[in-house]
């Protein structure tokens, strides 16, 4: 009762409101809330400087290049890839389509451990792949920005498809009337419009890429300074007892993975206002 | 006369055929379009998948079933199957309350609340991890208490429930929330103003109408919960037989280099990715048909 009362703008016939909003509200702040708001009251035991120290470490600064630097490598090479599949599936007919396009969800059916030692055998020396190439892939930075590709596909693609779908076709027919080339009809005409999207897609890749672990760790090599990401970090400092540490380097994810979230939203708000123009 | 009707006829067939060429793109770029497509998903989607399998039953079907049948791949399948059976009908449950609550009501902070139920996702699995350690561990909120009484969430079975409940937190109501918005609540009303309870509402009219999208979350939800692995890894300690899911044995018999028993346990995880996608894509189309027509009630 005290529920409705307080928060329900309308009276409402159908029961329950109390009941289905009181049990979220509680398992939400059990499972998610109190135990996220653990990590800054930890913090907060730290002074300003031990935060910084903490934080800023030669070795820590060299895991954010490596996290922040490939996850963005990676999002961009999907952005392109993602945006080339959608428009195959949507645009093109080929024999398979249907369960290509079932497959481009496998990044996030199939476990993360398993495509990181798949990725690995892969990518090594003598793996399938991998001995074809001059240059070493497991075990190095480049490995990680391939394990980082592989999970971040479908994000792109699952948001740029949709809007592809909803272009109004005689939009282009209209540009090819007044002229216009093909090349030109899709970068003037149809890429603004999936442009919003393609940028949502973007950024939900980079931040997945931001805080993976499992796919990374294994094709990695995990060497400190070179190919060590800051999830790892997190978990070797939490295994020296070092929990103060840890939970300093992961209030900083966390910071920037909310500042991504916000971003993400202000898109995905964007992109809705774009389409409901076009379409 | 005659020269005049062939051309009004060709000026209304040229336009047309220009256009289908112009709407399209010319043969040689829809065939780049697709041969960069399918070579890019080779590369990172099918070859990965391939090779899982590949890897798996290099040695033989003998080594296969050795690997999957030893007792402590047998005891971390069990541990799998016993955190998903946990985490999914939790988290179903509190999709459906959240669901129930934001698509049926106006109420203040619902904006707030839709976004904290997204929280889980931008959190890193690590992290999702280490919170859990800071409140259950030995050194947090709780650890004094839970040793006094002789409980164990860090490094046991209850951890790893609570990491993977975080993980696969969102699946559900996400589904649920829009589907649910777009229907309505007419039914329910109508429901209602002929005498039917709250419960009798939401068995009989509300539950059959999201089932394909209940149906879509939960399978979502369960593929994440069985895989995974940096959120269960961080709360496992990682005790043989005890404390190991299917993805954090995978890690330890890699580690030894028992590469074939490996691939071996996580074929088991590729299959069932598969049959998750396939199931995915068969609720899918009825998913996208409620939603359409729900969308056609709605206007």
């Amino acid at each position: 009762m005290i529920l409705s009362r307080a928060l329900l703008k309308r009276h409402s016939v159908l029961p329950g409101f109390d009941l289905a909003l009181g049990f979220a509200l509680l398992y939400i702040s059990l499972i998610v809330l109190i135990p996220l708001s653990a990590a800054f009251l930890k913090t907060f035991t730290l002074s300003w400087q031990q935060f910084l120290d903490a934080t800023t470490t030669p070795r820590v600064l060299a895991s954010y290049r490596l996290t922040f630097g490939a996850s963005f490598l990676a999002a961009l090479l999907n952005a392109f890839f993602g945006l080339l599949v959608a428009w195959m599936l949507v645009r093109y007919t080929f024999p398979g389509k249907r369960v290509v396009d079932a497959l481009v969800d496998l990044p996030f059916a199939l476990p993360t451990a398993v495509a990181g030692i798949a990725l690995t055998a892969i990518w090594a020396e003598n793996g399938t792949l991998g001995q074809w190439l001059p240059f070493k892939v497991s075990f190095t930075p480049v490995g990680v920005w391939v394990a980082l590709v592989f999970i971040g596909l479908p994000f792109v693609v699952r948001t740029v498809q949709p809007v592809l779908e909803d272009v109004n076709r005689e939009l282009e027919e209209v540009a090819a009337t007044l002229g216009a080339t093909r090349w030109q009809t899709f970068s003037k005409v149809v890429f603004p419009i999936v442009l919003p999207a393609l940028l949502t897609g973007f950024a939900l890749a980079f931040a997945r890429a931001l805080g993976e672990y499992g796919s990374v760790i294994f094709i990695a090599g995990n060497m400190p300074m070179i190919s060590e990401i800051t999830p790892l970090l997190i978990i070797t400092k939490l295994e020296q007892y070092d929990y103060a540490g840890a939970t300093a380097i992961a209030v900083v994810m966390l910071v920037v993975s909310f500042a991504l979230l916000l971003v993400i939203n202000l898109l995905q708000a964007w992109a809705r206002r774009r389409q409901g123009g076009v379409a | 006369m005659s020269t005049a009707v062939l051309q009004s006829a060709a000026i209304e067939v040229q336009p047309a055929a220009r256009l289908r060429s112009a709407t399209g793109e010319a043969p040689w770029v829809r065939r780049l379009v697709i041969a960069l497509g399918l070579g890019f998903m080779t590369l990172f989607l099918f070859v990965p998948l391939a090779t899982v399998f590949h890897e798996a039953l290099k040695k033989g079907w003998d080594v296969y079933l050795a690997a999957i049948t030893e007792p402590d791949a047998l005891s971390a399948i069990k541990l799998t199957l016993v955190a998903a059976g946990i985490s999914v009908p939790l988290n179903l449950a509190f999709g459906l309350a959240a669901a129930w609550a934001i698509a049926k009501f106006e109420f203040r902070g619902k904006n707030l609340l839709l976004t904290l139920i997204d929280l889980p996702f931008s959190v890193s699995p690590v992290i999702a991890g280490l919170i859990y350690v800071l409140v259950f561990g030995l050194q947090g909120w709780f650890g004094a208490w839970l040793q006094a009484h002789d409980m164990k969430v860090i490094f046991a079975v209850p951890g790893i429930v609570l990491a993977t409940v975080f993980v696969t937190f969102p699946f559900v109501a996400r589904e649920l929330i829009p589907l649910m918005q777009a229907q309505g609540i007419e039914q329910e009303e109508a429901a209602r103003v002929l005498g039917a309870g709250g419960w009798q509402i939401f068995w009989r009219v509300t539950l059959p109408n999201v089932k394909w999208a209940l149906l879509y979350g939960v399978i979502l939800c369960n593929a994440r919960a069985m895989g995974e692995f940096g959120a269960v890894s961080v709360v496992s300690g990682h005790i043989r037989g005890q404390t190991n899911t299917m993805p954090l044995h995978i890690e330890i018999v890699y580690n030894e280099y028992q590469f074939a028993a490996a691939f071996a346990v996580a074929s088991l995880l590729a299959l069932l990715a598969l049959v998750t996608l396939l199931l995915k894509y068969l609720v899918e189309q009825r998913v996208r048909g409620q939603r359409r027509e729900a969308g056609d009630r709605a206007e």
